[in-house]
């Protein structure tokens, strides 16, 4: 009996402990899967959360907690943060999904944000970037300035993002270059310097003379520039360090915008639960600057390119396109839904003219 | 002059002590690594030590020592056998996963039955998955006499990858969207290793205190105990004692894989949930270090888990209150384990000061 | 699937160099183990050798000096084991883990302005007509200085080893540290000494990562390789040149790895990582014939009044 009851109590205090706390800022919290100093997806985040800082002074207060493992103890560090008084907590990583469900469940009036994952809440809200669009400007480029139409490609893990990420990147090398040719390495890592190190060699060693990468550390860039004639892209964040030559652009992750607008939604008191998939267009997903190594031509069509990804007047998925295996995926001018069968969300297929398989 | 002499009798007080004495000299030697990186040493030191336990949300922290004390706990009480024994297992790493693959494969693929006898099995399941794996490293030992610790090593990178074929393959929840893991078996009554999740109580801190209690009696009360001890002390005399070693390593390394694979399914069940990609974080080689704190002892390894745990809980504490990085209480923790292990010294070994002579 | 696309000439070379910090972080251990220490901080002792040697050269502008420096770093990183396992006669085993707990930690707090900036290079080792022959020229002559030095130090420590006074008193003391000591050698110096030879190379083998193979620095950058190293030394049966073969081989093993995927051969990834290790139990389990291979006293603490 005695037992239940203390039970019940801890319960009920958990639920209870936020409530209680007075409210001058507005705390927010992130919870990030590698350290701050990763230099790419953890680095940008806590751009992220700097820029809320600067944009919003005294009013706020920001705390972070680094290198969070993928289970149990994010669970605890999220419900730390909710404890301290949190009223807004982002959780950075897709591996957080589960624990931030759990915990948002215990705190029905802090507000959650989870980045790249699919569970929706009351409190919980998803975010994600397109980075696809991103892809489809890099593959556009990528395609005219191959002279061994060879690109290679550093993929992670074989997960949806990536995958669209390769999709993208393949359909738009191969409209103005129908010679192209993709080369893939899994590297089965985010983030991992010497091995990216040995796949970008790798590649170049089989002639690739562009490489794309879809892993975080610059040591591709690197290699290349140490092979000499291979284009390469920042990912996550500029690496302007490599540009011009070999790094001709990027994608850049860019979260500040969104974390400032929903930091001021909840001192607005006008938070809701959303599912926000934003890409080029709302500034999710940002197209570092062109270097001069990229022809004019090229890179005012690459712009061009950009600005209809961005204005909508064009998506980066419209058919006619195949499968791999040849069955048909989008008739003439259809655009891939989101979700639901053969959506983007869970895109687990190469497109046709995609040699290899995505390993199991 | 100055020099180490071995005490005729290990003493009995010191190791009661010397761990106080070693806490104390951490938080000074952390404190002034806090003050230089521009924090307050004081509040730093109050915030990782004393908030998880008397402070202001104690209520839900102190649990959650026992939910990261647990897997310590299971894991350091069968290693402890082995290491008295002079047998080095120090793949527990491995064994904890390779239970927690057994185990949740078990309860997945009951999915979505629901039945009281689900988790036993699981249980079940896992104890034996970490025993075949803490066995390879044994039978090896016994038929070839090659080196337990090496292979035992070796074994967890085995396992480490296993981990991630299972989670992008075999395990993979069908519903994931394509994304590596498997489904969430915390959530399932039947498979969850929860007995109350608020309170933070799950069946893993519960078998960890059942080790406790069993490994005391063994190793106190029980001629096998005996046996451990004077294999590890004295092979030989054990040898004439009529003590089989071959036995006594596949019990040792077999318990140990045994307890580290159920410590492995009570984590997956419970609060981890599924089985992915960098499941493990390394409670296997951190038990090693809880088991050596804990003199080998029971009792010990119970007080140096929650030491350990203290630390992580704390020192997460630190970096979400006081902005302290990561890395600073990753230091803080080896200088912690570097003077606990220093001040070791003094339990078996005296300081003398002599005059000088001349030899 | 074109396998064709693979150029065996870059591979080789390009796996000579995916090798050496495995190689100089193998060899140093070899020489703690052959001593009869085990020290299992090895990835530790890197981490900071790749700090220091990244920060040193950045703040030097010479990549000579910074690779001293790591040498310094890791060999000062290991002072600290040696104290706690050779005079406070702390246990090996505890004492290697706490050592890479910490050395990951101290690595990251000194690195923490030296995220994003590209260190000074270090030319390539062209010998201007040797480095011209086909297939040999790409694989023998045209490397980084460090890579020499590494397979130097393999044959310097072969020959220590082998030939010399003092490699035979090391051995002695690996062997039987309680005879070596009724004999007059001083058991703890040596020890003291071969480990710090150990931290050394781990950590010129760490810093070779930071500054050559990839180069930058970032937390955690040497992601493991510090435990195969561990493994490396074992597979080699103690032996100098084997640990020369077996870095090949398990550098081998990922370069090749990478190569397969990119000429599209569709392997099972997993399995072919986890092969090093399956390989090496297998070496220790055929090796278990020869009893001679490993040092007897490995892993025991020693202190003279026993």
């Amino acid at each position: 009996m005695k037992l239940t009851k203390i039970l019940t109590g801890a319960t009920l205090a958990l639920g209870l402990a936020t409530t209680a706390m007075a409210q001058d800022k507005t705390k927010v919290g992130f919870v990030y899967v590698g350290p701050v100093g990763d230099g790419g997806w953890t680095y940008e985040h806590n751009k992220g959360r700097l820029a809320v800082e600067e944009a919003f002074g005294d009013k706020v207060e920001t705390t972070f907690v680094e290198n969070v493992p993928e289970g149990a103890d994010a669970e605890r560090v999220i419900t730390q943060m909710a404890l301290q008084g949190a009223d807004l907590i982002f959780t950075t990583s897709f591996g957080y999904m589960d624990p931030t469900i759990n915990v948002a469940a215990k705190f029905p009036d802090v507000k959650f944000e989870h980045a790249t994952g699919y569970k929706q809440a009351d409190n919980v809200s998803i975010y994600s970037a397109r980075f696809y669009e991103g892809r489809a400007v890099q593959g556009h480029i990528a395609g005219q300035m191959t002279k061994t139409n060879t690109i290679g490609y550093i993929a992670s893990f074989p997960i949806p993002e990536v995958i669209r990420g390769i999709n993208s990147a393949y359909i738009h090398a191969k409209e103005v270059n129908p010679d192209v040719e993709f080369k893939i390495i899994w590297a089965y890592t985010w983030f991992d310097p010497a091995k990216e190190a040995d796949a970008a060699t790798a590649l170049i060693e089989q002639g690739a003379d562009v490489i794309l990468q879809h892993t975080d550390s610059t040591a591709p860039q690197a290699a290349a520039q140490t092979a000499g004639n291979v284009v390469t892209f920042g990912q996550a964040s500029d690496m302007s360090e490599y540009a011009p030559f070999p790094r001709v652009s990027s994608i850049i992750d860019d979260w500040a915008p969104y974390y400032i607008a929903r930091t001021q939604a909840v001192m607005d008191g006008t938070w809701e639960s959303v599912s926000t998939w934003d890409g080029i267009g709302a500034g999710m997903v940002g197209i570092g600057e062109f270097s001069d190594a990229i022809p004019a031509d090229v890179a005012a069509s690459a712009m061009a390119l950009k600005e209809s990804l961005a204005d909508g007047s064009y998506h980066a998925f419209t058919g006619p396109l195949n499968k791999q295996d040849g069955s048909a995926w989008l008739a003439e001018g259809e655009t891939a839904a989101d979700y639901g069968d053969g959506g983007l969300a869970g895109m687990n297929f190469y497109l046709e003219g995609i040699e290899g398989s995505i390993p199991q | 002059m100055i020099r180490l002499e071995k005490r005729p009798m290990p003493s009995r007080t010191l190791p009661m002590i010397t761990p106080v004495i070693a806490v104390i000299i951490t938080m000074i030697a952390g404190g002034a690594l806090f003050a230089v990186l521009g924090k307050d040493p004081i509040e730093a030191i109050r915030t990782i030590f004393w908030d998880p336990v008397f402070g202001e949300f104690a209520f839900y922290y102190r649990p959650q020592l026992l939910v990261k004390a647990a897997p310590l706990i299971l894991i350091a009480i069968g290693l402890s056998l082995g290491f008295r024994a002079g047998i080095w297992n120090i793949g527990a790493e491995g064994q904890y996963i390779m239970g927690a693959i057994t185990g949740a494969a078990v309860g997945l693929a009951f999915y979505p039955t629901e039945s009281i006898f689900i988790f036993p099995l699981m249980v079940v399941a896992a104890a034996i998955g970490g025993w075949a794996w803490g066995m390879i490293p044994a039978f090896l030992k016994v038929r070839f006499g090659t080196n337990e610790i090496l292979v035992s090593l070796m074994l967890v990178y085995v396992a480490q990858n296993l981990l991630s074929s299972m989670a992008l393959g075999l395990l993979k929840n069908p519903e994931g969207m394509g994304f590596p893991g498997s489904r969430n078996i915390a959530t399932n009554a039947s498979t969850s290793s929860w007995i109350n999740e608020a309170a933070g109580l799950h069946w893993g801190i519960v078998f960890a205190f059942i080790a406790v209690i069993f490994a005391y009696i063994l190793l106190y009360r029980h001629i096998l105990g005996f046996n451990i001890q004077l294999s590890g002390e004295a092979p030989r005399a054990a040898r004439f004692a009529g003590v089989n070693p071959t036995r006594l390593i596949l019990f040792c390394l077999g318990v140990s894989g045994a307890l580290a694979g159920m410590a492995g399914l009570f984590e997956v069940a419970g609060p981890a949930g599924q089985i992915k990609i960098g499941f493990n974080v390394g409670y296997g080689f951190t038990a090693i270090i809880v088991a050596f704190l804990g003199r080998l002892h029971p009792v010990g390894i119970v007080l140096a888990a929650m030491l350990m745990a203290l630390t992580y809980i704390g020192g997460e504490l630190a970096q979400g209150t006081l902005g302290l990085p990561s890395a600073a209480i990753q230091v803080f923790q080896g200088m912690l384990l570097f003077f606990l292990l220093a001040l070791d010294l003094l339990t078996n070994y005296r300081i003398a000061i002599l005059p000088r002579r001349a030899f | 699937m074109d396998l064709s696309a693979i150029n065996p000439v870059l591979l080789i070379a390009s796996l000579m160099v995916a090798a050496t910090p495995l190689l100089l972080a193998g060899i140093g251990e070899l020489v703690v183990e052959k001593s009869g220490v085990l020290n299992l901080g090895v990835e530790g002792m890197m981490i900071v050798g790749a700090i220091c040697g990244f920060a040193i050269s950045v703040e030097s502008g010479s990549p000579f000096v910074g690779l001293i420096a790591a040498m310094v770093g890791g060999a000062v990183l290991s002072l600290l084991f040696a104290f706690l396992t050779q005079y406070a006669l702390a246990n090996q085993v505890a004492s290697g883990l706490a050592l890479t707990l910490f050395g990951l930690g101290l690595s990251a707090l000194m690195g923490q302005s030296y995220v994003g900036i590209k260190p000074p290079a270090m030319a390539k080792l062209d010998i201007p007509v040797l480095s011209d022959i086909p297939v040999l020229g790409p694989i023998l002559f045209s490397h980084d200085p460090v890579l020499y030095v590494g397979i130097a130090i393999v044959a310097a420590t072969w020959a220590f080893l082998k030939f010399s006074r003092a490699g035979l008193i090391l051995r002695a003391v690996g062997e039987s540290h309680d005879a070596a000591h009724a004999l007059g050698y001083n058991v703890i110096l040596v020890r003291c000494l071969a480990i710090m030879f150990g931290g050394a190379c781990a950590g010129l083998g760490g810093a070779y990562i930071s500054l050559i193979r990839v180069p930058q620095w970032t937390e955690g950058m040497t992601a493991g390789i510090g435990w195969i190293a561990l493994a490396l030394v074992v597979f080699a049966s103690w032996k100098p040149w084997r640990v020369l073969l077996g870095a090949y081989l398990f550098g081998g093993i990922s370069v090749l790895q990478l190569n397969l995927q990119a000429a599209g051969v569709a392997i099972p990834v997993e399995y072919l990582a986890m092969s090093p290790y399956l390989i090496t139990i297998l070496v220790l389990v055929i090796m278990s014939a020869d009893k001679s291979s490993a040092p007897a006293s490995l892993g025991r603490s020693f202190h003279a009044s026993q």
